[in-house]
């Protein structure tokens, strides 16, 4: 990662706050994230439900309000935009929601799912292209061209994830913010999806920000990882380097819970928990601290202390 | 395994739907014997038959399928010749309960946990309210929900996913079931949180002694829970063994392609492998072997004519035609031999999942 200064950033968070109304007040679900996104990477964001790792890809996608700046191609997206601005961001990023059961449009067709990004934006030369472009991506996700006259609820979850990809893909973005999208299927589409996730960025210069919760996925599929955990981002490194050095304790009681498909290993693991009351916050305050080149965590000043310790011990 | 008791026995169970004028054969054939406190996994993919197979014991399948042909043996009685639900009700829950994927769906949204729990008390045990909501309380200690007395009149909205799977599983076992149906229990769960409710359901295994049927699609899971492994392809069993069987010396096809196509196994800038083509359409009839046109090594036979079992060992069975004595000898592809080795790297020190 030594280059990083060189490669182009395709899109920045700066400081980035989403926030709840919770009563008269504001919940915090991410609190103040910072990282860039390298053009043609993986970047991954790996946290459990509540993290905030859904939020911030809502908050890049605008569906979210966000405080702090998002800049995606050296304009920050996260405010007013002109249409025509508004348009291009809609195009460019495009994404993969979490649950397909919720984010297909149950009273329209596989065909009209998949094309209405294609409607919107006039994507196909005529009726022929575009049904063509649709069977393709059909194809792409595992699925059958039969299915295009179909309805969502005449498909099981697995498949419903497949359309939402397809949906995403159809469109040609820059950018794919892809959210679990592998969770709801079965192994081996999951091993042909995350294939093809590669194919086609290598293909197309994709970019991707990843957002998973399976460290195991995640450690195959991306070039670096921020580990978040309740609206902070405690640990970001690069694939290699996080999993030769962990070091939050958080991060760690990820990589202990992920199961390995072994039952002699399985049965001798020792799990590790992960209480946020290890840490002792209430004078030292934590920072996020660049440990080494391009490995960055969160901690007091003891803390990072110790962590150096650790690398260095390695 | 051969002094242990079979408590429910399943013979060449077929199951039909009716989908839009067309049946489909979602289980075609499948016998299974379960043993008394084992815990027996069920892998295979949507669509193969895992979740239709194990409703058939609790008569829990959809109004439009039905079972065409087999029995299932429980304590000395057919299941299937029960017609009337009151039949069912006597097994279903009491003697035979199932554990599904997601909480939310499993709890009722407007009830308090603790009338959800005192319910299935009441009804099955036939207690007074009062104990049953000591039984309750009980149970929701046992499953680990802290200051249980307190959340007893809490909603199911109260309560995290972890917790709400909690609450089901004490739901589950309130009736003290023979028989537990875990049907892809952690799915919906965080990796953390479903690391503690596998253990949670192992944990309460050991002190109640029940047998426990555990599907999922997940091979990590299966190495953690399972005594012995049967994999579904297709609406068929088409390899059981224990799980050192399945894990370590895998003989059918199928197996292998699963165990390879593992993002754990995985090496960084390859491609991951991965099988070819789709699971079969059950609406057709299905010829020969159904993993065939995915198969690489596939024969001429695979084709036209159903393998038999074949045994390997006296745990161990596969239906696949390239153990019968005529086949050509075919390697397991090399992740397969190099599993464990790369397993134990992994998580030994230097490793990516080794952890201090």
């Amino acid at each position: 990662m030594s280059n990083n200064q060189e490669r182009e950033v395709l899109l920045s968070c700066r400081d980035l706050k989403v926030s709840f109304p919770k009563g008269k007040e504001k919940f915090y679900a991410v609190k103040g994230a910072t990282f860039d996104i390298y053009k043609g990477e993986t970047f991954a964001i790996v946290g459990e439900s509540g993290s905030g790792k859904t939020t911030i890809g809502r908050a890049i996608i605008r569906i979210n309000d966000s405080e702090g700046d998002v800049i995606f191609k050296g304009k920050k997206i996260n405010g007013k935009l002109t249409k025509a601005e508004d348009r291009e961001v809609i195009k460019s990023i495009q994404m993969i929601f979490q649950d397909p059961a919720t984010s297909l449009n149950e009273r329209a067709n596989v065909d009209y799912i998949i094309s209405e990004g294609l409607y919107n934006f006039h994507l196909y030369k005529d009726e022929e292209d575009r049904k063509k472009k649709v069977v393709d991506s059909l194809k792409s996700v595992g699925l059958l061209q039969e299915h295009a006259s179909r309805y969502p609820h005449e498909f099981s979850g697995g498949q419903r994830q497949r359309i939402g990809i397809a949906r995403a893909m159809v469109m040609e973005p820059e950018l794919i913010i892809a959210d679990e999208p592998i969770s709801a299927l079965d192994v081996s589409i999951r091993a042909q999806v995350l294939n093809l996730l590669k194919k086609l960025q290598e293909e197309k210069g994709l970019t991707y920000l990843f957002i998973a919760h399976d460290l195991s996925v995640v450690r195959f599929f991306s070039d670096r990882i921020a580990v978040i955990h309740l609206g902070e981002i405690v640990e970001l490194a690069s694939s290699e380097e996080l999993f030769l050095n962990p070091l939050h304790p958080y991060t760690k009681s990820l990589l202990s819970a992920v199961p390995m498909p072994d039952p002699e290993v399985e049965k001798n693991k020792k799990l590790i928990t992960y209480d946020g009351s290890c840490h002792d916050y209430s004078v030292d305050k934590p920072k996020w601290v660049e440990i080494k080149e391009g490995h960055f965590v969160r901690g007091n000043d003891a803390e990072i202390a110790m962590y150096k310790k650790q690398i260095e011990n390695k | 395994m051969e002094e242990k008791n079979i408590v429910l026995s399943a013979k060449d169970v077929v199951v039909k739907f009716h989908v839009r004028d067309r049946v489909l054969t979602a289980i075609r054939k499948v016998s299974l014997d379960l043993y008394d406190g084992e815990t027996l996994a069920i892998v295979g993919e949507s669509g193969s038959g895992k979740s239709v197979f194990t409703k058939t014991f609790t008569g829990m399948l959809e109004s439009n399928g039905w079972v065409d042909n087999g029995e299932i043996m429980f304590e000395g009685k057919n299941l299937l010749e029960n017609k009337k639900n009151r039949d069912w009700e006597k097994v279903r829950g009491a003697k035979i309960a199932t554990i599904f994927q997601d909480p939310m769906s499993s709890l009722n949204p407007i009830k308090t946990i603790g009338s959800q729990i005192t319910e299935v008390v009441m009804k099955h045990q036939g207690k007074t309210k009062a104990e049953a909501k000591e039984i309750a309380i009980d149970m929701m200690d046992r499953v680990g929900i802290p200051n249980a007395a307190d959340r007893f009149d809490e909603y199911p909205f109260q309560y995290s996913g972890g917790m709400r799977q909690r609450i089901v599983i004490a739901i589950a076992l309130a009736c003290r079931p023979k028989i537990l149906i875990c049907d892809e229990p952690t799915t919906a769960l965080d990796v953390t949180i479903q690391a503690q409710i596998l253990k949670l359901i192992k944990d309460l295994q050991k002190e109640y002694g029940f047998t426990t049927v555990f599907i999922t699609h997940d091979l990590g899971v299966v190495a953690n829970m399972a005594d012995r492994v049967a994999v579904m392809y297709g609406g068929q069993i088409i390899e059981y063994g224990t799980v050192e069987d399945i894990f370590y010396n895998p003989k059918h096809p199928y197996t292998w392609a699963l165990l390879s196509s593992l993002p754990q196994i995985g090496v960084k800038g390859e491609e991951l492998y991965s099988i070819a083509g789709t699971p079969p359409s059950l609406f057709n009839e299905i010829k020969g072997d159904a993993f065939a046109p995915r198969n690489p090594h596939a024969m001429k036979i695979d084709f036209e004519e159903e393998p038999p079992f074949f045994q390997i060992s006296p745990t161990h069975y596969a239906k696949t035609w390239l153990l019968d004595p005529r086949a050509p000898k075919i390697e397991p592809p090399h992740e397969i031999k190099v599993l464990h080795q790369r397993m134990v790297e992994m998580t030994s020190k230097g490793g990516a999942f080794y952890v201090e």
